[in-house]
């Protein structure tokens, strides 16, 4: 058994990001697990740019930004273990994983930092009907594909969902002279960024269908081609006599994220149903005392930015807790999602709050000219006026302890969009 | 003529309308910062993206990933991705390392954005 | 020339194999596509039923319940997981008392034992879970689940161990009668065998006729199902039937050995026997009639459907046994439900009939017993550290949704009646049937199929034929130095 302050799950962008910060905050006794041979998660295969204008001021591909944190890492003589699966992790923070190298390991630790990150949803969970034939892939494994194995997965493409990997994959397709015929999103709006749509699809002339599905899917073994339909904006039925044909040999998946936490609920962390992810506390910690958790694994983010913002506070605060510096939850408030919120992290801020936190969520909708307020009990506390909100992009809003001892005797803090629906 | 534009400078996504009359630009409105106005003149005059691509390494069918050193014009897009793909690249290679200057007659240069050992 | 060719690997024909394959006897078995377990073995309720369904007198009802007390056995000996979870065929009006006297009557008649009508508070204290109108069940203690492809592999392996030798893409377009057996013309090349046995599943109707004047048609009846994720494994613990319908034995919902809850079929005779699409209407058919015994169930949590198509003869009944008209040529046709439960029996009476006209005697030699692929999952630790330690493939996690290790993705491909595609690989080991179904894991899966076989990502197929997953690479290792 061996002994680490922090063990940290996952080597990408949130991993990296956390042992970053607590080494900066004075931990020594570091260890990262990392599954893949390499470092960088995720971002190894996102060779676009459009990373790091927050974090280093400048416009970064994937690789790139992945490794500005992995030369941290090595300067700052991190441990890591890559090649390294966890398998168990237990409420009292005992970790067993297993590598080639040194086969099964059982690690004791004081804290434990969840940054595994996420998955895409499959085309099964849509039970879209038809063949189940080969040529249909989630846009990311198309991504790993072409980015990392240089194999093309194939020639004329449609896009189902208009999430960011699907989008940066139509551009990606295009780039390496495939047709790409639409991007079919089901809701009236993208889950996508705006400069996604612009830089990946408008550029290239490449028609985004809102209020769109896929209804059948055609092709013994290999996909041949899929019937697209308009969907009704308010049921989301498709509507009869709308559908449309479209010949393909590639369908690509862009309908969601979710975030990878079977490990999680392993160690007793309790799941929230709105993020998919731990409930944390202003703290970023867990149901479980010692237990922290960031970045996609906690909830599904727009920007990496904001991943690596909120690890580093996850890395700082997981070292205050091994040195015993962390306040002890006593009395915590319950973070509800009001209208138009959905999501909100964290899910119970304490009482004593000291420091002001940020408050992160995902519009349910588009809002123009919307003002995003939090009220403690029943007063609001704190505005935020938006020109537009969609749900592709995250509202993070700054909340200061001063609130909460206004209205003391508050029973919940409510986060909550006013506008109109647009 | 009108034309709208939706910023890409940052999340924000800020939509810009543009009031043109051929190459005279006669209003810019709905930014919220100079990054805005400035995108919004270049995308009226002489619009630019940066490029990300695939390049083939000696040796091996898995690539490398390579970016314009700054953004190219707009219309050179796939000129500049066809001279990427008649390039071969010798490992090691590091991020930042030039490998095609002036790419297709222009000031950019493309670049390594992957530690290749 | 062969003793005996087997046309069809499905269960039926694998388990036929493995019988035979006691006996001192040369036998291949000729399999249509690229795997075995690859038509209606793959696609199913994962049922060994009781047996109180068939209509007493009838090769299915005979055959069900000798082939469901053969699964302890069979089970054992192959290293085949499955559960006496019990079956319960619900009722939900008190109208309905006399169908299920009548049923439970049927049972004890077909020789099912230990079938018992359950009251409402009996049956809600077993399934919490039971949608309100449930009224009634009877109880099957004899019913079971198992995976139905992995029965069929472990028949194929423990065949191949003893000697039968398989050929796939060797689809038979032609069988003429020799002098002393039968010429089968098939993809894979002419064989001569002294005996023929059609288990030929959904075309048991087209080999048939090919040599027999009693003519039998095979319709396709074609059911939709939903798998719904694993974190639902406990909301029902017995396999849950609705008072059967002309049309079939109605939606169940029921456990897998697997751990996900399956939700299925519809019946729908269709044309095609090669249509195994999914529907709207079909699957929303499903989720109709489901409601009444899982009131809520999860809609995001489904991680698949897929539809299967049952061999339903025209007969309404199994064709067991020698044609009438053609000496030496053996049926095991129209095997549909309870084709599965049944399949271990009809292997036993075939084999019995068939080394009985060619004077077969039994081999010493015999091996019984084969072993599963050893599953990282169901390991302790020490297990894991001691696999690990021989078989450092053991460490390397491939699909994370349902923990799969290179080592057992590579022995599925290496052993007797191997993997040869994506799917052939998940079936051997779960890998991508998981809730990702197989996001992560396809680009790793796809290079260990490469490794193994030693062919190229670009012939890599999800299930033979044209199934391929890649167009072409973005370089060709051709190396050329830049101009």
């Amino acid at each position: 058994m061996r002994n680490v302050d922090i063990l940290i799950i996952g080597g990408g962008p949130a991993g990296l990001a956390a042992a970053v910060s607590a080494y900066e905050a004075g931990a020594r006794n570091i260890l990262i697990l990392e599954r893949e041979e390499n470092l960088g998660g995720i971002l190894k295969q996102c060779i676009h740019n459009g990373f790091g204008l927050h974090t280093f001021k400048e416009e970064l591909t994937g690789p790139e930004y992945a490794q500005r944190y992995i030369d941290k890492v090595l300067e700052y003589g991190i441990p890591s273990q890559c090649d390294t699966m966890v398998i168990n992790i237990t409420p009292d923070k005992v970790v067993t994983a297993v590598s080639r190298g040194a086969g099964l390991e059982h690690f004791k630790a004081k804290s434990i930092i969840l940054a595994m990150g996420c998955r895409e949803r499959p085309r099964g969970s849509l039970a879209t009907p038809g063949w189940r034939c080969s040529g249909i892939y989630t846009a990311g494994t198309a991504q790993k594909f072409t980015n990392l194995k240089g194999l093309m997965p194939g020639r004329r493409v449609l896009i189902l969902g208009s999430g960011d990997i699907g989008l940066i994959m139509a551009r990606r397709m295009t780039f390496l002279g495939a047709k790409v015929l639409a991007c079919v999103e089901l809701m009236p709006f993208s889950a996508g960024l705006k400069r996604n749509i612009v830089q990946c699809l408008d550029d290239y002339g490449i028609p985004l269908l809102l209020s769109h599905t896929v209804v059948d899917i055609a092709g013994r073994e290999r996909l041949e081609g899929v019937t697209v339909a308009k969907v009704d904006p308010k049921t989301l039925k498709p509507i009869p006599g709308t559908e449309e044909y479209y010949e393909c040999d590639t369908l690509l998946l862009s309908v969601g994220l979710i975030p990878e936490n079977e490990l999680s609920t392993m160690a007793g962390v309790k799941i929230s149903p709105a993020t998919n992810g731990a409930e944390v506390n202003e703290n970023l910690q867990t149901s479980v005392d010692g237990i922290f958790s960031c970045g996609n694994v906690l909830h599904v983010h727009d920007l990496v930015d904001f991943v690596s913002e909120e690890s580093a506070k996850a890395g700082v605060n997981a070292y205050k807790y091994v040195q015993g510096q962390l306040a002890e939850d006593e009395e915590t408030l319950e973070v509800v999602n009001g209208f138009g919120v959905s999501g909100a992290v964290p899910q119970h801020i304490s009482k004593k709050l000291d420091e002001p936190i940020t408050i992160m969520f995902r519009p349910r909708g588009v809002y123009k000219d919307a003002k995003v307020c939090i009220d403690v009990g029943d007063v609001q506390a704190a505005e935020k006026k938006s020109r537009i909100l969609t749900p592709g992009e995250m509202v993070t809003l700054k909340f200061t302890p001063e609130y909460l001892r206004k209205n003391a005797n508050a029973d919940k803090i409510t986060v909550r969009v006013e506008a109109q629906q647009s | 003529m009108i034309k709208e534009i939706t910023c890409i400078g940052c999340p924000m996504g800020c939509r810009i309308t543009a009031e043109v009359d051929g190459d005279r630009i006669l209003s810019i409105e709905g930014y919220t910062c100079n990054i805005g106005k400035k995108y919004a003149q270049e995308e009226l005059t002489l619009p630019t993206r940066m490029v990300t691509a695939l390049m083939k390494v000696y040796g091996t069918t898995q690539p490398l990933s390579v970016k314009t050193s700054r953004p190219i014009e707009k219309s050179k897009i796939f000129d500049c991705l066809k001279e990427i793909s008649r390039h071969t690249v010798m490992r090691p290679i590091h991020i930042g390392e030039v490998l095609i200057k002036n790419v297709c007659g222009t000031p950019v240069d493309i670049i390594a954005t992957k530690e290749l050992e | 020339m062969v003793d005996v060719i087997i046309i069809g690997g499905g269960v039926v024909g694998c388990a036929v194999a493995r019988e035979l394959s006691r006996y001192s006897l040369n036998i291949a078995l000729l399999e249509k596509t690229d795997d075995i377990s690859n038509g209606q073995s793959k696609a199913n309720t994962a049922i060994i039923h009781g047996g109180y369904d068939a209509h007493p007198g009838t090769q299915k009802a005979k055959f069900n319940v000798l082939g469901n007390k053969m699964y302890d056995q069979i089970c054992e000996e192959l290293d085949v997981p499955h559960k006496w979870n019990t079956s319960l065929v619900v009722s939900f009006s008190p109208e309905d008392h006399e169908s299920l006297e009548a049923l439970k009557r049927q049972g004890i008649e077909n020789g099912v034992p230990g079938l018992s009508i359950i009251g409402q508070d009996e049956l809600r204290k077993r399934e919490p879970n039971i949608g309100s109108t449930a009224y009634e069940a009877l109880l099957v203690t004899n019913g079971g689940i198992v995976c139905p492809y992995e029965l069929t592999e472990a028949f194929a392996e423990n065949a191949a161990m003893n000697g039968v030798n398989f050929y796939r893409e060797a689809e038979v377009t032609a069988i003429e009668k020799e002098k002393d057996g039968w010429k089968v013309i098939s993809k894979a090349g002419t064989f001569t065998a002294k005996a023929v046995v059609n288990c030929a599943g959904l075309y048991s109707d087209v080999i048939n006729n090919m040599v027999s004047e009693d003519k039998i048609t095979i319709v396709p009846r074609r059911g939709e199902y939903y798998i719904v994720d694993k974190k639902f494994c406990d909301a029902f613990h017995a396999s849950i039937f609705q008072l059967p319908t002309k049309m079939g034995k109605g939606i169940l919902v029921t456990p897998t050995v697997d751990g996900t809850i399956l939700i299925g079929p519809t019946a729908e005779d269709i044309d095609d026997k090669t249509d195994t699409r999914t529907t709207p209407e079909g699957l929303a058919k499903v989720l109709k009639f489901a409601s009444l015994t899982w009131e809520h169930i999860p809609a995001r949590n489904y991680i698949t459907t897929f539809s299967g198509l049952r061999a339903h003869c025209d007969r309404n009944e199994f064709v067991l046994g020698e044609a009438p008209d053609a000496p030496m040529f053996f049926n095991a046709a129209g095997v549909e439900s309870p084709g599965l439960t049944s399949s271990p029996a009809i292997a036993v009476y075939l084999a019995d009939r068939i080394t009985d006209k060619l004077g077969a005697k039994k081999k010493d030699d015999f091996n019984p017993i084969r072993k599963g692929i050893p599953k990282f999952r169901e390991m302790t630790d020490e297990e894991r550290a001691m696999a690990i330690s021989i078989n450092p493939d053991y460490a390397k996690v491939v699909c994370r949704c349902e923990t799969v290790t290179e080592a057992e993705i590579r022995e599925a491909i290496r052993r007797p009646v191997g993997a040869r595609s994506v799917d052939g690989i998940k079936r051997r080991t779960r890998a991508g049937m998981g809730r990702c179904q197989a996001g992560f894991c396809t680009p790793r899966t796809l290079e260990i199929l490469c490794e193994e076989l030693h062919i190229s990502p670009l012939e890599v197929t999800k299930f033979g034929g044209n199934s391929k997953y890649l167009d072409s690479y973005l370089f060709e290792k051709g190396d050329h130095e830049d101009a």
